[in-house]
């Protein structure tokens, strides 16, 4: 290339009128492709985010195929397999994964390597990093969650719901359920001190959640206290709400209060979605001034 | 892997309309007219805590002038660069860059600046080219990609994956990345750092292109050479304060670059400056005969500017 080349348009000219709303979303879905791209790249983001619970509800729907079926009657009627018993928890998990997990961890890293402080020196509104954050959530977990849809119905044999209904259920569950996961991953994206910490600080009470929320054990198994505790936090009304969408009416009586309590469902989500855009809003920061 | 530009060298010689003041302007408040400085600093503080980083520094930068920032580690630089870039906030004093206070900084003045930061460590999972094009969508009037890519030499590396480039290839990247948004004006801390010496000749050479397209270049550095050659003034930091400031050949105290005889005699060691080695050191030679450890030293920059710090360094030891 040569001087006049880079000289074709002259340094200094200003930018021809103010930005608009319109740019905003215009870069927030140019960063989605960017995002989603870079995290197909990321080989342990993929198998620790993406693949995980797909591993999991393998190895649960093979290691307990042998004790039979669940919630059978006592005429032996009305039971389900293990690997539909386990579909809608491995969901729940996998929207904790792709929304908390995987934000919280990602901007704690783009902070620590100066990702965020070189994002922070060129016109990227913040607004269009967030939904660019959104976005990839949204899409590596639709693919996450009909991987698991495929892999229930056609290894093994999961008997998927045929009513809207229960389809009309599942899609607002998992709607709010994945913004709310999504934006709390990016509220406590500010909790690891350095990007290096980021996987030790995040992931350890998630999996802690994952337990006490009835993903893997029977949420009414817990003793009362544990149940209390794990209702404070949204996992356990996702993984609730997914059952609802998920199971036979007749697995109500399981749950807290013998009924699934979707409006419930609804509200506490929604009080957390509100709080993490709260917590997002006041505390993201591009860099940590000043340190 | 080539940093081409077509054009004559402007090598050392200082741009004869620019300012080449060897102190900072007197300022007058209000006074801003249609020739206001493209970066305007005036007795700038910065504190940490009880430590002072940055002390009353003031210095002015024209629109197209490339300024170079010189100082041990430490100094100060970095912070005062990154407080004209809106990266830290300052203790006091009054800054603008393009008129804007960095305070106050708004998307579209971001957008007429570019950035090299001093060091990055991003996970680079995407190619060369795909980070350029990311970043172009950015700006209001990127440079083209694919040239912006040929002017720091990486066209061969285009295709390849950021994380796979050696550190010096990264930090053409970083170069990239700082320009393709056509900025007014460039920020570069220390960016030829894991440079070999023939890719700083040909980022040199870059550097000096963009000038001459009238972008004004903020550039603190380690290297004095690199100062000397691209530079049409720099300012001179230690211990947070601006101790000189002036064109590159100039800086230093009037006497800095008058050559140094130095030999012993039966009475000991003696130095003298003079602007005529040869004829002293003939002279003593006439009346001596020959003289042990005889040295004539014509003081490099690199004295020069050593000298100074060495003498601020001790005047901060003896006001403490």
């Amino acid at each position: 290339m040569t001087a006049r080349d880079l000289a074709a348009l002259p340094a200094g000219a200003p930018p021809a009128r103010r930005f608009g709303p319109g740019r905003t979303l215009r870069l927030g879905l140019a960063r989605i492709a960017y995002e989603t791209r870079l995290y197909f790249r990321a080989g342990d983001t993929v198998f620790f985010t993406f693949l995980f619970p797909v591993v999991l509800l393998s190895i649960f729907s093979v290691a307990f195929g042998s004790l039979g079926e669940v919630g059978a009657g006592p005429d032996g009627t009305g039971g389900i397999s293990q690997a539909a018993y386990y579909l809608p928890g491995m969901i729940a998990a996998g929207i904790l994964l792709s929304g908390v997990q995987n934000l919280g961890v990602d901007i704690a890293m783009e902070r620590g390597d100066g990702t965020l402080k070189r994002l922070a020196g060129t016109p990227l509104p913040v607004l269009s990093y967030f939904i660019g954050k959104l976005g990839q959530v949204f899409v590596t977990s639709l693919a996450q969650v009909a991987l698991l849809l495929l892999l229930a119905q056609l290894a093994f044999g999961v008997d998927l719901p045929t009513d809207p209904a229960s389809w009309f259920t599942f899609a607002w569950v998992y709607l709010v359920g994945i913004v709310t996961a999504a934006v709390l991953g990016i509220a406590i994206s500010r909790l690891p001190r350095s990007g290096k910490s980021a996987t030790a600080v995040i992931i350890p009470p998630l999996i802690v959640l994952q337990f006490i929320s009835g993903v893997f054990l029977s949420f009414t198994m817990l003793p009362g206290w544990l149940q209390a505790i794990a209702s404070v936090f949204p996992l356990k009304w996702i993984a609730q709400g997914m059952r609802a969408a998920l199971l036979p009416e007749s697995f109500a009586v399981a749950e807290p209060g013998g009924e699934w309590n979707l409006p419930l469902v609804a509200i506490v989500l929604g009080i957390w979605l509100v709080a993490g855009l709260v917590v997002c809003k006041v505390t993201f920061r591009w860099i940590r001034k000043d340190t | 892997m080539v940093f081409t530009v077509v054009s004559p060298d402007r090598g050392m010689e200082p741009s004869s309309t620019r300012p080449l003041a060897r102190r900072p302007p007197s300022r007058e408040h209000g006074a801003m007219s249609s020739t206001s400085p493209a970066i305007s600093v005036h007795d700038l503080h910065k504190r940490y805590g009880g430590f002072t980083a940055v002390d009353g520094v003031s210095f002015e930068i024209a629109h197209g002038e490339t300024f170079a920032l010189l100082g041990p580690n430490g100094a100060g630089k970095s912070t005062t660069v990154e407080i004209l870039e809106g990266y830290r906030d300052r203790s006091g004093g009054e800054v603008t860059v393009l008129g804007v206070d960095p305070r106050r900084a708004t998307l579209e003045w971001k957008a007429r600046l570019g950035i090299v930061l001093q060091q990055t460590g991003e996970s680079g999972n995407v190619t060369v080219r795909e980070q350029l094009a990311h970043f172009a969508s950015l700006y209001p009037q990127p440079r083209d990609v694919a040239e912006v890519i040929a002017a720091v030499g990486l066209e061969e590396k285009a295709g390849t994956r950021i994380k796979a480039l050696s550190g010096g290839q990264r930090r053409r990247v970083d170069v990239a990345l700082g320009i393709i948004g056509r900025p007014e004006v460039l920020f570069l801390d220390e960016p030829t750092t894991g440079f070999d010496p023939e890719a700083r000749r040909q980022f040199w050479e870059l550097i000096r292109s963009l000038s001459r397209e009238g972008t004004t270049i903020v550039l603190t550095t380690h290297y004095l050479d690199e100062a000397a050659q691209l530079s049409d003034r720099a300012a001179v930091i230690a211990g947070g304060r601006l101790i000189d400031m002036g064109a590159v050949n100039e800086l230093g105290p009037a006497d800095a670059r008058i050559p140094i005889v130095r030999w012993r005699s039966a009475t000991g060691r003696h130095e003298e400056r003079t602007e005529e080695p040869a004829a002293l050191v003939s002279r003593l030679t006439a009346e001596f005969g020959e003289l042990a450890e005889l040295e004539v030293i014509r003081p490099s920059l690199e004295d020069v500017y050593l000298g100074l710090v060495e003498a601020a360094e001790a005047r901060e030891e003896a006001a403490a």
